[in-house]
C-alpha cells in the first residue's frame, strides 16, 4: 500500500518478448512486484480490474449488514454487527489504497462504481431479509471471501498481498459470529430454527457462485494463473468451501439446499448441482433483486458527502495560507 | 470545488521499543482528519500506541531504474560481514 505519488512518472513499459520473459522469470522466482517495478500493462490492468472490483464489494457488502444494525435482538450482536461493518469498510479502503499504487485515482474508482462500469461481487445484489440472513451471511459470504482471500495473500503484486494479509486477519471474526448466529436459531424454537433453514436456502448458491464461473469459461483466468495474480482456480476454491462447509450444516442440523450433493469417496471431495449461471449473468449484469437500489445508496452517500469533502478541504487550504501569510 | 482530498501515508509504533512501521495509505483533507482516519482504519485492534502521518507527496524515493546501481555494489563486499574472518574454534565465541 504505497502511493501514488511513489510510482515513477513514466508508467510505460515496452513489451518486447525479452521484457515479458524477464517479468514472467521473476514471477516464477516467486518474486513480490512492487508499484515502482516495471510491469507488462495487461498486469497492471489486470490487477487495477481485479482490486478495483474486490474494494467496491467491500464497501457494497457494508449494505446489506448495514441495514440490521439498528434492528440486531441484543447488545452483544449489535456490537459484533457494527464492528463487522467497519472492518468491511476498511479492507475497502486498504484495497482502494492498493489499487491507487497502479496508477488509478480514489475518483475514477469511485466513479466507476457508480456509473455501473465497475462491478462487485453479485453476491450483495440479494437482499437480507431476516436477522438469520446475518448469521447466513457471515458465515457463508465471509466464509467464501475467505477461501479467497487467503489464496491471494500470496499474490504476486506486493501491495494487493499485504492487504489481504491484514483482511484475512480480520475476517474470521466475521464468519465466527455469523456461525455463532446460525448455531443460537438453530437451538432456539422451531421457528427460529426454521428462518435459519430458509437464509441457507436462499445465500447456499449465491455463494458458491462467488467463486466465479467454470474453470472452462473463465475469460481471464488462464493469463492471471499465469502471472500469479490467482493462485487457484475458481472451482478449486468453491470444492475447498463445500467441503468445509456442508459438515458446518450438518452440526447445526441444517439441509443444504442441493439435491444432487453427494460425497465422492475416490476424490475425498463432495460433487454439488448444476450452478445457475444465467441467474449469476444476470445479476452481474445489473438485474439482480438489488442492483439498484445498492448503486443508488452508494452515489446518494457520494453526493450528500460532497460538501463535508468540500468544507475539511476548504478548511485545510484556508489555514495553510494563514500560516503561508504570517 | 474540483480539488482532490490528498494521500497520507500512515506509520504505525505497534508498541514502544519497535520503530514505526509504514502500514498504508488514505485520503484526508489535513493532518488531523488524517490522524483520525489512520487511527479508525489502521488500529481497530490494538495495533498501535504511535501514529504518524506524512503526505505521500512529501516523500522522496529512490529511482526504481537505477536499483542496480544503487543497491547491487554492496553484493561484492563480502568483507562487511563477520563470517569473512577465519577465527579458530579454540579462540572460542568472538
Ligand atoms: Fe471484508
Ligand atoms: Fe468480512
Amino acid at each position: 500500500m504505497y502511493s501514488q505519488g511513489l510510482i515513477g512518472a513514466d508508467s510505460r513499459t515496452e513489451e518486447t518478448d525479452e521484457f515479458l520473459a524477464a517479468f514472467q522469470a521473476r514471477i516464477d522466482a516467486e518474486e513480490k512486484i512492487e508499484p515502482t517495478d516495471a510491469m507488462p500493462e495487461g498486469y497492471r490492468r489486470t490487477l487495477i480490474r481485479q482490486i478495483g472490483q474486490h474494494a467496491h464489494s467491500e464497501i457494497v457488502g457494508m449494505l446489506p449488514e448495514g441495514n440490521w444494525i439498528t434492528r440486531a435482538p441484543s447488545l452483544k450482536r449489535k456490537l459484533a454487527l457494527l464492528a463487522k461493518v467497519q472492518d468491511e469498510g476498511g479492507h475497502g479502503l486498504y484495497l482502494y489504497s492498493a489499487a491507487e499504487t497502479l496508477g488509478v485515482t480514489r475518483e475514477q474508482m469511485t466513479e466507476e462504481l457508480h456509473s455501473g462500469k465497475a462491478k462487485y461481487s453479485s453476491i450483495f445484489n440479494y437482499p437480507a431479509l431476516s436477522w438469520a440472513d446475518m448469521g447466513a451471511i457471515g458465515w457463508l459470504v465471509d466464509g467464501a471471501a475467505i477461501m479467497n482471500q487467503v489464496a491471494l495473500c500470496r499474490c504476486s503484486y506486493g501491495p494487493y498481498a499485504r492487504a489481504m494479509i491484514r483482511v484475512c486477519a480480520e475476517e474470521s471474526f466475521h464468519q465466527r459470529q455469523g456461525y455463532e448466529i446460525m448455531l443460537t436459531l438453530c437451538s432456539g424454537t422451531k421457528e427460529q430454527k426454521e428462518m435459519a433453514q430458509d437464509a441457507l436456502n436462499r445465500f447456499w448458491w449465491p455463494a458458491l457462485m462467488m467463486f466465479g464461473p467454470h474453470d472452462g469459461d473463465s475469460a481471464h483466468s488462464e493469463q492471471s494463473m499465469k502471472w500469479k495474480i490467482k493462485r487457484f482456480s475458481n472451482d478449486a476454491l468453491r470444492e475447498k468451501f463445500i467441503n468445509a462447509t456442508v459438515p458446518q450444516a450438518e452440526f447445526l442440523g441444517l439441509t443444504v439446499p442441493d439435491p444432487d450433493l453427494k460425497w465422492n469417496e475416490e476424490k475425498g471431495s463432495y460433487e454439488h448441482g448444476d450452478i445457475d449461471w444465467d441467474e449469476f449473468w444476470r445479476v452481474v449484469k445489473g438485474d439482480g433483486v438489488m442492483n439498484r437500489e445498492r448503486v443508488q445508496m452508494r452515489k446518494d452517500a457520494w453526493e450528500n458527502g460532497a460538501w463535508v469533502r468540500e468544507a475539511a478541504l476548504a478548511h485545510a487550504q484556508k489555514r495553510t495560507a494563514k500560516v503561508a501569510a504570517e | 470545488m474540483g480539488d482532490v482530498t490528498p494521500l497520507w501515508e500512515v506509520f504505525i509504533r505497534p508498541r514502544n521499543g519497535l520503530a514505526h512501521k509504514h502500514v498504508g495509505s488514505l485520503h484526508a483533507a489535513d493532518e488531523a482528519l488524517a490522524l483520525s482516519a489512520a487511527r479508525d482504519v489502521y488500529t481497530r485492534r490494538e495495533e498501535g500506541t504511535s501514529i504518524w502521518v506524512v503526505r505521500s507527496e512529501a516523500i522522496a524515493a529512490s529511482d526504481p531504474a537505477r536499483a542496480g546501481e544503487n543497491f547491487d555494489p554492496a553484493e561484492d563486499k563480502i568483507y562487511r560481514h563477520p563470517t569473512f574472518y577465519k577465527i579458530p574454534d579454540d579462540v572460542g565465541h568472538m
